[in-house]
């Protein structure tokens, strides 16, 4: 299974959902074709955006820091935001704007807290470089970095519900550390989460 | 300077224009009812059975409804072939293309130019028309042919701003829309160039209030100089440079010969002055009068209380807009509110800037980024509406 099957899997069919950092628009073609789902993309590469919509994919230009504060209040069923959140301005107001116009948020990310990371940091003394963080210091545009264990932190501090997670590997398949948060934050290459915002709690309870 | 040739009142008299007449006339936005309504328009392909497959085009301040054939009056191809036709982006074997002359138009609909029952044109005691009041008379076209939902609507500048208007004024009859490089007003600084235009046409002594038919001249300078300051705002400096740079005609190639004041020194200048001399053996003074004033009152925020969302509140339309990123007079900035806007009421929306040189012009020229993004966005379109694939 790839990251974008248990992404897919993730999600109800005939939902709507906006994909950000979509590129050229796979999820959202899948989540049309095989669960009905009215799906979306804003993507920031505007190469990528021409060629998601040049496949009659409904895309569009847009940056996930400046352009959710359009959207009201639970336009969306699910908002993805797929190996992007490291790499956005400021995750937490992303984060707050996905759990406001939408019920659901499905979050993958790299792990900063893997252990070849921290040994590479430990050993050498310097940033490290390994398949999932490929680019050194001053080139990457992942600029907020975070491990398993502070994505919890934050999920708590913020009030959303974690219904479910689960570490993977670089290539986004599943991993048996999904079992236990402790050991997931030293041995996964990836996390991908599904929280429930306030909107969906409200909507449960009533 | 030299008289920019022209023939004796435009040629488009002679050329009988392809019409509906509606006898109901027509309520105006200014209040004033026209009693008759002329619609000229042209079609392209076939309406299929359950008259599903129209697309309607609309055209830009100086176009017409000859999207997509020789014009009868310039001779030259259609405006829009780069899009329109067999395998093309407006796949003229899968859709039925509609496009009408304006309302306010000079190629055979009710316009200026139009005869009132005295025997005289209506010149400058033509009602004052708005966008909304052009996209009623396309409605009525529509309505004529028997549609009921138009499969899509588009267009690129004025034709843009119909498009939106489409959307605000009859959202149910839109299944898709495409305003490209276009506002959702017109900004000061356009209506400013536009000003200019006029103006030039005021001060041509040939203008003579507008009421140039009694004696056959046309202002034609005034018009020219209209069409070669507008004509400047539809490119870029790049395109300028790459085009002309500064480039001497070849007939002042000694530097001692080219520092004259008169004549056409450099390329560009001669470059410009065809175009304004072209322009006036196929446009009207009055109608570029009329349809200027027209763009400038385009502001549907202003219809909207002020909320640009409000005009699109619960709309069912998938868009895609298209700018340019070249195109300064009506900047990729533009779109993006409209894109912002549409985002407020959650609507189904594409957004791509094309990466060219080309400015504003860039959306009537070969851009394959554009055409592709366009033929993807109908192909999609058309899956989501259940318009069958066509059979080959």
């Amino acid at each position: 299974m790839s990251s974008l099957d248990l992404i897919v899997e993730m999600i109800a069919p005939g939902t709507r959902v906006l994909d950000i950092g979509c590129g050229d628009g796979l999820l959202i073609e899948r989540l049309f074709r095989d669960k009905g789902c009215d799906a979306r993309g804003i993507e920031i590469d505007m190469a990528a955006v021409t060629r998601a919509v040049s496949h009659g994919l409904p895309v569009m230009q847009g940056d996930a820091d400046l352009d959710l504060a359009h959207y009201p209040d639970g336009a969306f069923d699910y908002v993805v935001l797929s190996r992007t959140l490291q790499a956005v301005e400021r995750p937490r107001e992303v984060l707050r704007q996905m759990l406001r116009i939408s019920s659901r948020a499905v979050v993958s990310f790299p792990n900063f807290g893997h252990w070849q990371v921290r040994w590479q940091l430990l050993s050498g003394g310097r940033m490290p470089m390994t398949a999932t963080w490929d680019r050194p210091w001053h080139e990457t545009p992942n600029i907020h970095p975070c491990t398993v264990a502070d994505f919890f932190a934050l999920c708590a501090a913020e009030g959303y519900a974690v219904e479910r997670w689960l570490a993977t590997d670089d290539a986004g398949r599943r991993t048996p550390w999904r079992r236990n948060a402790w050991l997931a934050n030293i041995f996964a290459e990836q996390a991908l989460f599904l929280l429930a915002g306030q909107r969906a709690r409200a909507m449960a309870a009533a | 300077m030299d008289q920019p040739h022209v023939s004796p009142q435009a040629d488009t008299d002679d050329v009988a224009h392809a019409h509906v007449v509606f006898d109901g006339g027509l309520a105006l936005d200014c209040g004033v009812m026209l009693p008759r309504l002329i619609v000229a328009y042209r079609t392209y392909g076939t309406l299929n059975a359950d008259r599903s497959n129209a697309i309607l085009v609309c055209h830009a301040l100086t176009g017409d409804q000859y999207v997509a054939e020789e014009h009868p009056v310039t001779g030259r191809p259609g405006w829009w072939e780069a899009i329109v036709g067999p395998g093309k982006p407006l796949d003229t074997d899968r859709f039925f293309i509609v496009c009408a002359n304006v309302l306010g138009g000079c190629m055979g609909s009710t316009g200026p130019r139009t005869l009132r029952d005295d025997g005289t044109p209506w010149g400058t005691d033509f009602p004052p028309v708005t966008v909304r009041d052009m996209v009623r008379a396309q409605k009525l076209l529509i309505d004529h042919l028997g549609i009921s939902r138009l499969f899509a609507v588009i267009g690129g500048s004025m034709g843009g701003m119909q498009v939106l208007q489409w959307v605000a004024t009859y959202p149910a009859c839109v299944f898709a829309a495409i305003p490209v490089a276009c506002a959702s007003y017109h900004s000061a600084q356009n209506i400013a160039f536009h000003e200019v235009g006029r103006q030039a046409i005021f001060a041509d002594p040939d203008w003579q209030g507008g009421r140039y038919w009694q004696n056959g001249r046309v202002p034609a300078r005034g018009l020219a100089v209209a069409r070669m300051c507008a004509h400047i705002t539809y490119l870029s400096e790049e395109a300028l440079t790459r085009k002309f740079g500064r480039r001497l005609q070849s007939a002042a190639k000694d530097p001692t010969e080219a520092l004259g004041l008169f004549g056409d020194i450099f390329e560009v200048e001669s470059y410009l002055r065809h175009q304004g001399s072209t322009f006036v053996n196929r446009f009207d003074a009055n109608s570029y009068l009329t349809i200027t004033r027209a763009m400038d009152y385009f502001d549907l925020a202003a219809d909207a209380g002020g909320d640009l969302a409000t005009a699109f509140a619960g709309t069912r339309v998938r868009f895609l807009l298209v700018s340019f990123s070249s195109d300064w007079l009506f900047p990729t900035e533009e779109s993006r509110r409209i894109v912002r806007a549409l985002n407020r009421v959650a609507a189904n929306v594409s957004f791509v800037e094309v990466t060219t040189d080309k400015g504003h012009d860039a959306f009537l020229l070969d851009e394959p980024d554009f055409h592709r993004t366009l033929a993807g966005f109908l192909g999609g379109c058309a899956e989501h509406s259940g318009l069958a694939k066509p059979t080959r």
